[in-house]
């Protein structure tokens, strides 16, 4: 189940828009801070418990020649590659490899359904039939995402969605390296972006896995997830193109539970070989990781079993925490947008304080940061970190990020 | 240019129900007649599980399981990479009809059952494997596009399972993408020559698949097909599996293209043990 062991990804451009704020500036204001993104959730006429919901989505608008492709997950998706410069550092990395060696790998779970939730509201009486103006092709269909920001950025590299539910866009990263160690890309633009939609805020309701105030990762009286969108994009590019201190993807790896569609395995086997497959296609032992960015939901039974897989790799050995409380669960993108966060806690020598976490539940024997004696929030050098992504149909994803030089 | 060993391949789709029964009308050496009779019913389910599963996942494990009982591995060693384009569209409308109402009320297991990942998920339980598992998607190039991610992933180590899987999506979604009729192939890719260990270095080979992306169109990319053939490859996504298979029925070389967006991929086959 291992990943060969490779030198790591650089990591040369970065682009974030979550419910913390546009772009790695505000995102990094709103960590430092503590303040979550969440509200209370008033979305596609569902009211169940918060959402973490990107300011400007509904007002943005894709410029002319994408106007086949406008969706609410596409408008996210843009204002991510507007979002720190990404889109001009792609532009230049396109230059340098040529755009047929740039790849485009990403994640999502729900693509544009939004798109047809609507369409579907304004069927004709008579016959049934959809609308004109809904198009399916670049909006709802899942190979949508990486065909809008291949066309956005002038790209012409192999292209592909992932979409294994909520390990999408975290497989994406991996998937697109993958490509760069093959040698058919140069470069990859990988990531993901899932919106807000009916579709997973009332499926969810469904299965009772929404909680009925802000998410609470960890807690004792942890009752569900909180929904969020994001989209997220990092550039990849081949070691001769990057700094040797950048940013790096040193290792992932991947399995499957096998056990069933939406309920992860209790003991978290399935979870703790991809953890172990990350560690060794990264060359390192777990001792080497300073913090491990949980999935962390805050249903019930995924902190459980997660807290299960984690002790199984890490013992009590590496403080582990959930940003979801911070921007919800963003599902298909939740693997890049938790990958973004673990640069940044390297770039600011800070863990994201968890947020919710009033009691620690006392099962569970991996420690939260501030139970090493280390005050959350408080400034600690983090040069490595294991970000974990779980999806239905059992996926499991796990990605460790670094610094090239290994420093 | 990445290389493979096929050491297996299933399919089912219309008047094509298995390999070995397709092999001489895929081959060009008798005619295809239209036969829509349903796949098998996968016996590595329970059979709660196995009522509920919609066309697609059953194309897909038909094809999967055929694929890894002619390589004769272990498919818990496989990696498996899943493409489809529309996914369970009978879910998924179902779902979106339930939403349009005044207070949705979304079935759980409907709502489970619309992750594009379901046939892999399902594969993966029925058979218990824990192996990595991606699935894949990209409009009319998501064969292609599954290919690619698969010829990569086996370079990872492990033979991996391709199984690439599509259905009619039914009305009104039917209006805006047409799939005329369900098909899903499945291969298993094995390592070239000294890298190969275990079951899969004994497997009998269908031959050697060398697959190169180019930035560049495809011109006439089905070309080599009977005329029947060639509409089912034009109707469903995962059809345009087709080609490669009639090269692996007939034991020939072929040259193809496929058309990747506004590129290709280029696929050389050479048959046997080459």
């Amino acid at each position: 189940m291992t990943s060969p062991a490779a030198p790591g990804i650089p990591i040369t451009a970065r682009g974030l828009v979550s419910a913390l704020g546009h772009g790695l500036t505000a995102t990094a204001a709103s960590l430092a801070a503590g303040r979550s993104g969440l509200v209370a959730c008033d979305f596609a006429g569902q009211r169940r418990g918060f959402i973490g919901r990107v300011e400007g989505v509904e007002s943005h608008r894709l410029p002319a020649r994408l106007a086949a492709f406008d969706c609410r997950n596409h408008r996210l998706a843009h204002l991510a590659l507007d979002a720190d410069g990404f889109a001009a550092a792609v532009g230049a990395a396109a230059r340098r490899h040529g755009p047929g060696r740039v790849a485009i790998v990403l994640g999502t779970s729900t693509s544009g359904v939004l798109a047809s939730e609507e369409a579907y509201r304004a069927r004709d009486a008579a016959s049934g039939a959809l609308p004109d103006w809904l198009d399916f092709e670049h909006t709802h269909d899942l190979g949508a995402l990486p065909r809008f920001v291949r066309a956005a950025l002038g790209l012409a590299g192999p292209a592909f969605t992932v979409s294994t539910a909520c390990a999408s866009s975290a497989q994406a990263v991996g998937l697109g390296a993958r490509l760069i160690a093959a040698g058919i890309a140069d470069a990859a633009v990988v990531g993901g972006a899932d919106s807000l939609c009916g579709l997973t805020l009332a499926g969810f309701a469904a299965l009772e896995l929404i909680a009925a105030g802000p998410c609470r990762p960890g807690d004792a009286a942890r009752d569900g997830l909180s929904i969020g969108e994001a989209a997220g994009f990092l550039l990849l590019e081949r070691a001769d193109a990057a700094a040797p201190d950048a940013f790096a993807l040193l290792g992932w790896g991947a399995s499957s539970d096998g056990y069933h569609l939406s309920a992860p395995r209790p003991d978290g086997a399935g979870a703790a070989l991809a953890m172990r497959a990350a560690l060794d296609a990264a060359g390192l032992a777990p001792g080497a990781i300073d913090w491990i960015n949980l999935h962390g939901t805050g249903t019930p039974a995924n902190d459980a079993a997660e807290d299960q897989a984690v002790f199984a790799v890490f013992a009590d050995t590496v403080p582990a925490s959930s940003t979801k409380a911070y921007t919800g669960h963003t599902l298909g993108a939740a693997g890049v947008v938790e990958a973004i966060l673990a640069t940044l806690a390297i770039e600011h020598g800070r863990v994201p304080a968890p947020l919710n976490l009033d009691q620690p539940d006392p099962s569970f024997r991996v420690p939260p940061p501030r139970a090493l004696g280390e005050p959350a929030g408080r400034e600690r050098p983090v040069r490595r970190v294991l970000s974990n992504s779980f999806g239905f149909g059992g996926s499991n994803c796990c990605l460790v990020l670094g610094r090239a030089d290994g420093a | 240019m990445s290389q493979a060993r096929i050491i297996g391949v299933g399919l089912w789709g219309s008047g094509l129900p298995g390999f070995p029964a397709s092999r001489a009308v895929l081959a060009g050496e008798a005619p295809w007649a239209a036969d829509d009779a349903p796949p098998p019913v996968p016996g590595l389910l329970p059979p709660a599980e196995r009522r509920r599963l919609g066309t697609t996942v059953r194309l897909a494990l038909a094809a999967a399981a055929e694929a890894v009982a002619m390589a004769g591995i272990d498919p818990h060693t496989a990696h498996n990479v899943f493409a489809t384009s529309n996914g369970d569209g009978a879910v998924v409308h179902a779902l979106l009809e339930e939403l349009a109402r005044p207070a949705p009320l979304l079935s759980p297991t409907q709502f489970h059952n619309s992750v594009h990942n379901a046939a892999a998920g399902y594969w993966t339980i029925a058979i218990g494997s824990r192996a990595p598992t991606q699935c894949v998607a990209l409009h009319d190039a998501t064969f292609a596009a599954g290919l690619l991610a698969a010829m990569v992933e086996r370079a990872a180590g492990a033979p991996v399972l391709l199984c690439v899987h599509d259905a009619p999506l039914p009305a009104p979604l039917a209006a805006k993408r047409r799939t005329e009729t369900g098909f899903a192939a499945a291969f298993v890719l094995a390592p070239v020559g000294a890298e190969a260990v275990g079951a899969e270095a004994a497997a009998a080979s269908l031959g050697r698949l060398a697959v190169r992306y180019e930035a560049a169109p495809a011109l006439a990319p089905f070309a080599s097909l009977p005329p029947a053939l060639r509409r089912l490859a034009a109707g469903n996504p995962a059809a345009q599996a087709l080609p490669l298979l009639a090269a692996i029925a007939a034991g020939r070389p072929a040259r193809l293209a496929l058309p990747y967006l506004d590129a290709r991929l280029d696929l050389a086959f050479e048959p046997g043990d080459a």
